[in-house]
């Protein structure tokens, strides 16, 4: 038999410790290249929805914050439409890229972005989502990158269909942001140990 | 028009998550499974990026940090090639940024301590957005080996980091290119990770003497393939969706 003619994904490789000279080269002393690093501005003055600050850390399996991970978000506008090509549904704010990309403090390792709540969009069989973000996160020692979503501590996520599917319940907070300020939220994601985050195959 | 749920990952394909040898791995790795699920709208866009944003040295990194009249030391190379996706498509629109070491092996980074010297014309950093056609080049100097504590004698071989956005977030994807004949890929604890030989030699950019320009620089090709999408025409939807 004639074999399908498929090709195979590339394999992924670690983004290694210098991912910054390629990915934010301003921030790590690179300047006159790019003039800014992408991913940092999601918004301007006239972007519709709630301001709010998202932060938090990456931690690996001893607790420690990783001071190497870089942080990427996805998102959907305050009317829960993608700026995206692939968007059917209607035309998302102009004023809004639904992208950023933050590397962490290389002291702190704290990530930190300026956003606007998401709207909530439709599951695949027409259900609502709860409004979410999308993370994806590399560093050196993660081969793949992992993702994941934040959802927030004050929506109502009891129906969301994929939280729906995690199994062990108890992990399900692993994925709710927590409230620390006037529209404030951090979130805290763990590698592995106690409170493993939930990681998608999506 | 593909533009539905994506191909399912083949992790027999992809590196683990942990991978002992390489031992920053360990302690950073998820120990549960990971929830699979069927992409949604939430995975299946993206961002988008545009021509408009690229500088016009944006994929030229002979140039684009050496000063007036100065060049890098290294060899020149061009790269090239196609991005494509797990239907042979190409895949237009695709945001790639590269980053490297200089010709010694050192980055332009202040965690980066090694012995080879800093150049004051290599920045090493590039990026590009393929064409209708899937294609892509840019220019640059040839990276050289370096060692990184990891066993006491490892060295990576010559690599070039790339990251590539395709059409939706579910495809994002960070990967290296090695170079055809380095005998440090068969050595290395990073290459190694990838599970299938095949795997491997996919990330072997091969020479290409057509694109080599005389007395100038040699060109390599190095074709990335995105995970592929399904046709959304016989997708399931519930009615008026």
């Amino acid at each position: 038999m004639k074999p399908l003619d498929y090709l195979k994904e590339s394999p992924s490789q670690t983004a290694g410790p210098y991912v910054h000279i390629g990915c934010t080269p301003n921030f790590c002393g690179i300047e006159g290249v790019f003039a800014e690093d992408l991913g940092s501005t999601m918004l301007n003055g006239q972007t519709k929805g709630e301001r709010i600050t998202v932060r938090g850390r990456v931690f690996d399996g001893t607790g420690t914050a990783l001071k190497d991970a870089m942080v990427e978000i996805w998102q959907a506008d305050a009317e829960g439409l993608y700026p995206s090509p692939q968007e059917k549904r209607g035309q998302a704010d102009e004023n809004f890229t639904g992208f950023g990309r933050c590397p962490v403090e290389q002291e702190t390792g704290e990530f930190v972005f300026e956003t606007i709540k998401p709207g909530t969009v439709p599951f695949n069989d027409g259900r609502p989502q709860a409004s979410h973000i999308t993370f994806w996160i590399v560093a050196r020692g993660i081969n793949i990158g992992l993702h994941t979503r934040l959802y927030f501590p004050d929506e109502d996520n009891s129906a969301d269909p994929v939280l729906g599917r995690i199994e062990l319940k108890k992990r399900v907070e692993t994925l709710i942001a927590e409230k620390t300020g006037d529209a404030e939220y951090t979130f805290n994601v763990r590698l592995q140990g106690h409170n493993e985050t939930v990681f998608f195959d999506i | 028009m593909s533009d539905g749920s994506f191909f399912q990952r083949d992790r027999d394909w992809q590196p683990a998550a942990l991978t002992p040898q390489y031992k920053t791995s360990l302690k950073r790795s998820p120990t549960h499974a990971l929830l699979s699920m069927d992409s949604s709208i939430s995975e299946r866009t993206g961002p988008t990026f545009n021509q408009n944003m690229l500088g016009e040295l944006d994929n030229d990194l002979v140039l684009n940090y050496a000063k007036d009249g100065e060049l890098p030391v290294g060899e020149r190379i061009i790269v090239q090639g196609r991005v494509l996706d797990e239907n042979a498509r190409p895949v237009p629109g695709v945001l790639l940024e590269f980053w490297q070491a200089n010709a010694g092996g050192r980055y332009r980074h202040k965690k980066d301590g090694y012995l080879a010297p800093l150049d004051p014309n290599f920045g090493g950093c590039g990026r590009t957005i393929s064409a209708a056609d899937g294609s892509y080049a840019f220019r640059s100097i040839k990276p050289g080996p370096y060692p990184w504590p990891n066993g006491v004698n490892d060295w990576r071989p010559s690599h070039i980091h790339f990251s590539l956005f395709g059409s939706g977030f579910a495809q994002r994807l960070i990967t290296q290119m090695y170079f055809e004949g380095d005998p440090l890929i068969w050595k290395c604890p990073i290459v190694s990770m990838i599970p299938n030989k095949g795997g491997i030699e996919q990330l072997i950019a091969r020479i290409d003497m057509n694109a080599t320009m005389p007395m100038d620089a040699i060109a390599y090709r190095f074709d990335i393939v995105l995970r592929g999408r399904r046709s959304t025409m016989f997708e399931n939807r519930l009615e008026g969706n």
